[in-house]
């Protein structure tokens, strides 16, 4: 084995992947979550649609996000790997373990949370990724008054079968700037309308907070920066960033469409 | 002083390192609460003798807290429920009359059981075999004073080295991890002048032992620091991390 | 056979150097076909293995603990003196000398004190090397402090547990050399015999504690460091598996038994609370610089206390006696440990005892805390007092403290030459395990010094004048006498497992210690000791009929390990009793009450008892025989002690 694989492949090297991995996925989140705020709009979709095309197509985006769909596969495999060393290192358990005397629920239950979060992003992504690139998704027209950026028309397009070309030009004579996108919108729209789904987003997100308020700073001491100047700093940032603000942006609005629109 | 107690022991007996072992239910009858608790488990170990029968076997020796012999998990926790306190000095007035106590010995697949309560933790022995030392012969080293230490270092080295090696931090980690251990040797010698020319290959060498030994990984829950009879911090792991990654990855060998 | 110290001629300061130069060297590239066994893991014993290792022998290294880091050196608080003159306040290698032997009431051999303190300096360069986290001050140097009495600052510290950090940095050298294949090292395994071939030591027996084995090892010679045997007196300040067995063993087998009276008794320790008591906690005796001691005036005072009937905080002044203060006026609390022990028990004697069992007395810091403020008494003690809080429920900062003496140290031990050697060739004996440096009493700091001293830079020297002599010729187990010191190992192991009795062994080691407190403990006297060695003998003959010693030997049988060592106790007991009657004299630690002064100080008789007590067993039951090795002072002046 090469030096290089020898040092991932030690018990220190698997965590090292796993405080890389998710410290990527924490800025990912920031960048989705700063994304999405486009839903809160009241353009029928028109900024998150065009939002949803520039993030599918802008070359340097598409190479992060191989590297975030990398890093999801490894950091859930890796964290597989762990668990089922966890196992060998303790094959006969405690009939008596008061684990809540030592240490907080979050940092024992990362897995499960983890494995939350991991069939949320199923749902979520073949749901709203994966059609987006795959499936049958209608488009919407939009046209803007160049004079009054509030006027807004739309005209969807249901599906035919046949996908209709991506557009944003400007069509001077009409006065207009029209934007030609699919519709992403409008399935988010569907989906945050039912309770379920709204549901699982809430208690995706709530676990998506333990995960991050126990990963982040873990991520922190695992890399072996763990300095007494900035803990405060990573601590407030775990707990107060990453474990409420973040995964309540993105609780807000499948609950905001549910309730609000 | 109040009055003395009736208790009842769940108590994990197993004869040897091969037999399967199981939970045995004794009473233990007018303690005193001034006794500590593996008094306690003698005043049990007599009643027992006294029917012929085979004590219940505990690691234990100097009973004062500093040779990290006892390793009793009390009651879901290891050396129990009092704060930076070795079995040997928990006392019974930490319990109630009537109260039923598990006893089981730590669990590790490194820390195998050898009878009952007593497990065998060579396993640590061997990580400091493995790196855990200054190479200097006896003779021949410069005067105590020629290597002025920093006091903040040297104390914090301390802090690193009261380190009773009781095995605690393994037995109360969810998964196993002896990093609390290990990061707090290499720690007090990464500390230290006198610890520098090894720094590296150190690490290197403890951590891969560590792995070979078949503790668990570190998930940085922090119960090896609340449970640490010595209150050893955790900011030794992150310590020992940083050194191993270095070592690893960015230093150049030569 | 004669005596020989084997003390070097000339002026006392060269005796070691020339005595070095003397010594027969092992060729290096012989050094490998040597192999030592060492029995012990503590200070002494770890130092010795890690030592002889490094220089090239091969070392078999025994323990009965489950890792050799765990041995009781690690037990010890305090310090480690050495005359470094650091603080520039008059020490030197000469005073730390004039004090040990001083300290020890002038029955401690020149020469060796005198080379203890010589290497003492070098002592502490090998552990800051080894990376020994010494106290320091702010400008990164080592601090010392004043310990036990000590006119000068000598004494270097870590923390609050010196022992253990001392002893870690023995382990770590011992490690490496394990690591390095010049160690083997054998945890939890208890060394049962001595194997003699003509008259020289050649191996061990020992019982493997896990599996039961007896196992024969051969080696060219036999290092014990297997620590004091104070557990003779059940209750102590020692570890729970400290025992006489190895040495006592060695004995058996021709080696003599020097002092075997002399034990230290220390003035602060945590009271007995009851009889399930399996040990005692000492407490660091800085406490007696601001603690004052004191008991009730009378009888009916001390009774109303223990009935609880009332509050030893409401008590008056003029109800109150600082019986130290008022003895010893000049010294006060801060008279010796021996002094402060004995006055303690007097108390107790006359009924003026506190706490529920009556057995312990005061040591209270109101004074101090109204004077210095409760913090600045913390600061200085609050560990302690946390320690005291959670063993006795009681607040020291509200009531005072209670006390007694416990035995701590015993300064007797194998008798041995000035090469650590005892009376069988082959055969060593290294730190508190052997009688050599401290006399009758110990002065705090100095149990250390001499384990790591004897190990480091005493036994390397002197081990390799006996192996050249013998040469490096192969050694193995086939001799017959392995199998017949085997042979005897097992079958008293039977003996003890045919014992179906209706007593524990711990029952029995009880009583024991009791017998040995009450009568061979701080004060002794001809009748109470004459009555004692036959209480012993009775007690012994009872445990060979009456006791019970379950289950077998190839299994872990912690009864059976009692067993054996309490046995050899019940045979040890005897000695000391009779070493203590043959020493008609008071000094340090031995206090006959027949030898006092006037003021009821102790009283030695130099003219008559200017010796070590080496005692040569003859056989079971039987009285042994006393040699004597004449003590020469060529340095210092013999002085009575007096603090009034």
């Amino acid at each position: 084995m090469s030096k290089f694989a020898q040092t991932f492949s030690s018990s220190l090297g698997k965590k090292l992947i796993m405080s890389l991995t998710g410290l990527f996925l924490c800025t990912f989140l920031i960048v989705h979550l700063i994304g999405n705020l486009q839903l809160f709009k009241d353009d029928q979709g028109q900024a998150f649609n065009a939002y949803s095309y520039f993030m599918t197509h802008f070359p340097p985006i598409k190479v992060i996000s191989y590297l975030l769909y990398a890093s999801i596969i490894v950091h859930s495999v890796y964290a597989l790997v762990l668990t089922r060393n966890k196992n060998k290192a303790r094959p006969v358990g405690y009939a008596s373990y008061d684990g809540k005397a030592n240490s907080p629920w979050s940092s024992r239950n990362m897995g499960i949370l983890g494995t939350i979060i991991l069939v949320f992003l199923v749902v979520h992504m073949s749901n709203f990724w994966a059609r987006y690139h795959w499936g049958e998704l209608p488009t919407a027209r939009y046209e803007v008054s160049l004079t009054n950026p509030n006027d807004v028309k739309i005209t969807p397009i249901p599906f035919n079968g046949q996908e209709i070309a991506h557009a944003d030009y400007v069509d001077a004579p009409a006065g207009v700037q029209v934007l030609i996108a699919k519709d992403l919108y409008k399935i988010v729209y569907e989906s945050f309308k039912q309770w379920w789904y709204v549901l699982l987003y809430v208690i995706a997100m709530s676990a998506l907070s333990f995960h991050l308020i126990h990963g982040f700073r873990s991520a922190f001491q695992t890399l072996g920066w763990n300095n007494s100047k900035y803990v405060p700093a990573i601590r407030f940032l775990g707990e107060w960033v990453f474990g409420v603000l973040i995964p309540l942006g993105f609780a807000a609005m499948p609950l905001y469409i549910y309730f609000f629109k | 002083m109040s009055e003395n107690m009736n208790l009842t022991l769940k108590v994990w007996r197993q004869k040897n390192a091969e037999a399967k072992g199981q939970m045995v239910t004794y009473s233990a009858k007018n303690i005193s609460p001034d006794m500590s608790f593996l008094e306690m488990l003698d005043v049990v170990n007599e009643g027992l003798i006294k029917k012929y029968e085979d004590p219940i076997h505990f690691d234990h020796d100097c009973r004062e807290g500093i040779c990290g012999s006892c390793s009793l998990h009390i009651n879901g926790r290891p050396h129990g429920p009092k704060h930076a306190t070795t079995s040997c000095q928990l006392h019974m007035r930490s319990f109630k009359d009537g109260e039923t106590i598990v006893i089981e010995p730590w669990r590790a697949a490194a820390f195998p059981v050898i009878k009952d309560l007593s497990t065998n933790r060579q396993a640590f022995d061997r990580i400091q075999q493995a790196g855990g030392f200054i190479s200097v012969n006896t003779g021949g080293v410069p005067d105590a004073n020629e290597i002025p230490i920093p006091k903040v270092i040297a104390d914090e080295a301390f802090n690193s080295a009261t380190c009773i090696q009781c095995g605690a931090c393994v037995a109360a980690c969810k998964n196993a991890s002896a990093m609390l251990f290990v990061s707090a040797k290499v720690s007090q010698l990464a500390l230290l002048p006198q610890g520098q020319p090894e720094r590296y290959r150190r690490v290197q060498a403890m951590v891969a032992q560590m792995d070979a030994e078949g503790f668990g990984h570190c998930t940085n829950t922090g119960a090896c620091e609340a449970e640490c009879p010595k209150e050893i911090s955790i900011s030794n792991i992150a310590r020992m991390n940083r050194d191993y990654f270095t070592a690893r990855l960015i230093k150049d060998e030569v | 056979m004669m005596l020989d110290s084997k003390i070097p001629d000339g002026p006392l300061a060269e005796k070691w150097s020339k005595h070095k130069f003397n010594l027969k060297l092992v060729n290096p590239s012989n050094k490998r076909k040597y192999t030592v066994i060492v029995v012990g893991t503590g200070l002494a014993g770890s130092s010795a293995a890690a030592s002889l290792a490094e220089l090239g022998y091969n070392v078999k290294s025994f323990c009965f603990q489950d890792s050799p880091r765990r041995a009781h050196s690690i037990a010890a608080q305090g310090g480690i003196n050495a005359a470094k003159n650091y603080q520039n306040d008059g020490d030197s290698v000469f005073r730390l000398f004039y004090d040990t032997v001083k300290g020890g009431d002038y029955r401690a051999r020149e020469a060796n004190v005198y080379r203890l303190a010589d290497v003492s300096v070098n002592i502490i360069d090998q552990c800051v090397a080894q990376g020994v986290p010494f106290a320091r001050e702010y400008g990164g140097l080592l601090d010392n402090r004043s310990f036990g009495g000590a006119q000068v600052s000598r004494t270097f510290y870590a923390r609050g547990q010196t022992g253990q950090q001392l002893l870690l940095g023995a382990y770590s050298a011992q490690s490496r050399q394990i690591k390095l294949g010049k160690i083997e090292q054998y945890s939890r395994h208890e060394m049962m015999d001595v194997v003699t071939v003509d008259g020289q030591a050649k191996g061990i027996i020992t019982r493997d504690l896990i599996t039961g084995e007896i196992e024969s090892h051969a080696a060219h010679a036999v290092l014990l460091c297997t620590g004091g045997y104070g557990n003779v007196f059940y209750l102590s300040t020692n570890a729970m598996g400290c025992n006489v067995t190895a040495t006592w063993k060695a004995h058996k087998r021709g080696a003599y038994f020097g002092n075997p009276c002399f034990t230290q008794i220390h003035p602060t320790c945590i009271p007995v609370s009851g009889e399930h008591q399996s040990k005692l906690t000492l407490m660091s005796e800085s406490l007696r610089n601001d603690g004052r001691v004191w008991a009730p005036k009378t009888k009916e005072i001390a009774e109303k206390l223990r009935k609880s009937e009332i509050k030893v905080t409401d008590l008056k002044e003029e109800d109150r006696d600082y019986f130290l203060e008022r003895k010893y006026p000049a010294f006060g609390n801060l008279v010796p440990r021996d002094v402060a022990s004995r006055n303690a028990k007097e108390i107790v004697d006359e009924g003026r005892g506190v706490g529920k069992s009556g057995i312990a007395v005061y040591l209270d810091f109101a004074e101090s805390i109204s004077r210095l403020g409760e913090d600045s008494v913390r600061a200085k003690y609050g560990n302690l007092f946390d320690m005291y809080y959670q063993i006795t429920d009681e607040n020291p900062y509200q009531q005072p403290m209670r006390i007694y003496p416990a035995v701590h140290y015993t300064m007797g031990g194998l008798w041995v030459d000035y090469n650590l050697q005892t009376t069988v060739p082959g055969l060593y004996c290294l730190g508190e395990a052997n009688f050599s440096d401290h006399g009758a009493n110990r002065l705090g700091a100095s149990a250390l010094m001499q384990g790591l001293a004897d190990g480091y830079f005493v036994i390397p020297y002197t081990i390799g004048d006996y192996l050249a002599t013998i040469g490096p010729a192969a050694v193995d187990t086939s001799h017959p006498a392995f199998a017949e010191t085997k042979k005897h190992v097992e079958e008293r192991i039977q003996k003890l497992l045919s014992l179906k009795g209706t007593r524990t062994v711990d029952e029995f080691h009880r009583d024991l210690g009791l017998i040995m407190w009450e009568y061979c403990g701080m004060a002794r006297s001809e009748e109470g000791l004459i009555k004692a060695k036959g209480l012993i003998q009775e007690l012994r003959a009872s445990f060979w009929k009456d006791a019970i010693v379950p289950g077998t030997n190839e299994e872990v049988n912690t009864s059976l390990e009692k067993a054996g060592r309490v046995a050899d106790f019940l045979e040890l007991g005897e000695l000391m009793v009779d070493d203590a009657l043959d020493r008609r004299e008071s000094c340090g630690g031995h206090f006959r009450l027949e030898s006092q002064t006037e003021e009821g100080e102790a009283l030695r008789d130099d003219e008559n008892y200017a010796y070590v007590a080496a005692w040569e067993y003859k056989a079971d039951n039987s009285p042994e025989e006393l040699h004597k090795e004449e003590l020469v002072y060529e340095n210092v002046k013999l002085s009575q002690r007096s603090y009034k």
